[in-house]
């Protein structure tokens, strides 16, 4: 009996807000509640065929948002897990669906509404006693920085190849009218030329926080035909932690657990990279593209400066590569950032990008 | 020093022993007396072992660039007025990391890997805090990666670990 995920569940409906830099005209919850009823819908199932919830942990835990549209879910579970909660709902979904303890689950993730406010909140005690004191950047900006630097350092990758990568999702935002930077093309130049954040972080190698919201609806294999649109299976999914957020704590800091999680993965859906028609990386910066790159093995620790610089990332391309624009050029609104990763793999797994569609796709890598 | 405006620690009991030595200008890291591990991160239990006997160990105060960044738009509006600075990662000569600031070189000067000695910066009259400035004597040293990075695990080496040379 084959234990692991394969083909044990897939998503069968899809709802995403275009990521804004304020609403303030409306609330948090009401954000994910259209998205829920959007994929339902999508999804052609009724309210009362929705029997599981899951949701971010922070503002829409599973009993507020339950109460709030009225479903009452049979299973239901909040998760945090930073940039990869969305990416890890599909796993966590199936799981229920493919052991009955609920036929239809909707994932959700949403921001707040009102206005988005960079920067951090209070520090917690590893911050306050190690990282505060020394005045480290906005957001992750230092992090993943440094990691860039040490990058730069070992393997003497540049910043014009990082900031390709840049360039080639803001091209794929040309063609995703729910982007935030839809109608803004970018050249390596405008990279390469915006204002230094974090040496040697540029800004526009940096994500907008935005507004937003995403959901999907996740249903065993026996009910996946039941829908208007072709299902989308999960073939195999990993997990790796190896430390906490400081980078500090790796065991060396340009390698990340995405080695570790992709080889599962991989392992269960019976895949290697070489099969995957196209993929979609969490991309917080130019930087964690390239490390997700190597650690999935699409390349050589190392090699991924020249790899990015000959690799066309466009849907166009031999790779396409964040079609939706990523974060970077899709914004990132909180949480459901990450989920858009998983939501654009599987409207392009349907055939439903329009222009920005991907040929003759059979087999899709995600990761958060 | 009533005049200091950066943030400053917020040290729990867990920590407080650490902030205790950097005003006496020693530079400790927690140490495991049953295997011997050493780690930046406070905690109550040995990652490696789970030992609960730790103790605070004084090392050399000497290191090596791992990383760095050039903040320039930092997360605490008190730094504004001194960007740019250097945020950094040390890696001491005994193995374990830790973020901190380099002073006393130009920014230009700045490179991965260039070799590091601690200075103590007596802030307010209850912290001290470590930072960091080139090190002239430093290149003789071998480098940590070089020692074996592949011992190093969760920000520290065993304390057995060859000291550098």
């Amino acid at each position: 009996m084959d234990k692991t995920l394969r083909g044990k569940g897939a998503v069968i409906g899809i709802g995403e807000l275009r990521p804004m830099r304020r609403r303030p005209d409306r609330t948090g919850i009401g954000l994910a509640a259209e998205v829920a009823i959007e994929a339902i819908a999508d999804a052609g199932l009724l309210k009362e065929d929705v029997d599981g919830l899951i949701t971010e942990l922070a503002l829409g835990e599973p009993a507020q948002l339950a109460e709030y549209l009225g479903i009452r879910p049979r299973w239901a579970h909040g998760v945090n897990m930073f940039g990869a909660t969305g990416a890890i709902m599909l796993p966590l979904a199936v799981m229920a669906v493919s052991t009955g303890m609920a036929n239809n689950v909707v994932c959700v993730i949403n921001t707040p509404a009102g206005d988005v406010l960079p920067g951090m909140g209070a520090p917690n005690t590893y911050q306050a006693n190690y990282e505060f004191p020394y005045g480290p950047g906005v957001a992750q900006n230092s992090n993943y920085a440094m990691i860039a630097q040490r990058h730069m350092f070992e393997f003497g990758t540049t910043q014009e190849q990082l900031a390709k990568i840049a360039v080639d999702q803001r091209f794929n935002a040309q063609a995703n009218p729910l982007a935030a930077f839809y109608g803004t093309p970018l050249t390596l130049d405008d990279v390469m030329n915006s204002r230094m954040v974090s040496d040697p972080l540029k800004l526009l190698e940096c994500v907008m926080p935005t507004t937003g919201a995403a959901a999907m609806v996740v249903t065993s294999a026996d009910r996946a035909h039941s829908g208007p649109h072709p299902p989308v299976y999960l073939l195999g999914a990993g997990v790796s932690i190896e430390h906490g957020i400081p980078p500090a704590h790796a065991i060396k800091m340009v390698d990340t657990p995405v080695k570790h999680s992709a080889r599962q993965a991989f392992q269960n859906a019976q895949l290697s990279p070489r099969d995957m028609n196209m993929l979609s990386l969490y991309d917080c910066y130019t930087i964690t593209v390239a490390v997700s790159l190597e650690d999935a093995g699409f390349c050589k620790k190392g090699e991924v400066g020249d790899f990015a610089a000959s690799t066309d990332f466009t849907y166009k391309g031999n790779l396409p590569l964040n079609t939706h624009g990523g974060q970077l050029s899709f914004g990132q609104s909180g949480l459901a950032g990450g989920f858009s990763h998983v939501i654009e793999s599987v409207r392009q797994m349907m055939g439903r990008a329009g222009d920005r569609q991907v040929p003759k796709l059979d087999f899709c890598f995600v990761n958060g | 020093m009533a005049d200091y405006t950066l943030p400053l620690p917020q040290p729990t009991i867990l920590h407080q022993p650490m902030w205790d030595a950097f005003k006496q200008h020693k530079l400790v890291v927690q140490r495991c007396r049953a295997c011997d591990m050493m780690f930046i991160f406070a905690r109550e239990h040995c990652p490696r072992c789970w030992a609960t006997d730790l103790e605070w160990y004084e090392v050399s105060g000497r290191g090596r660039l791992y990383t760095y960044t050039t903040v320039r738009q930092p997360a605490h509006p008190a730094f504004n007025e001194l960007v740019p600075y250097v945020y950094a990662i040390v890696q001491l000569d005994e193995g374990p990391r830790l973020p901190s600031n380099l002073v006393n070189v130009p920014l230009d000067h700045v490179h991965v890997d260039m070799p590091l000695r601690v200075v103590w910066d007596d802030v307010t009259p209850e912290f001290t805090l470590p930072k960091f400035e080139p090190d002239p004597d430093g290149m003789a040293r071998r480098l940590p990666h070089q020692t074996g990075a592949a011992r190093i695990h969760a920000s520290g080496v065993p304390a057995h670990t060859p000291a550098p040379a």
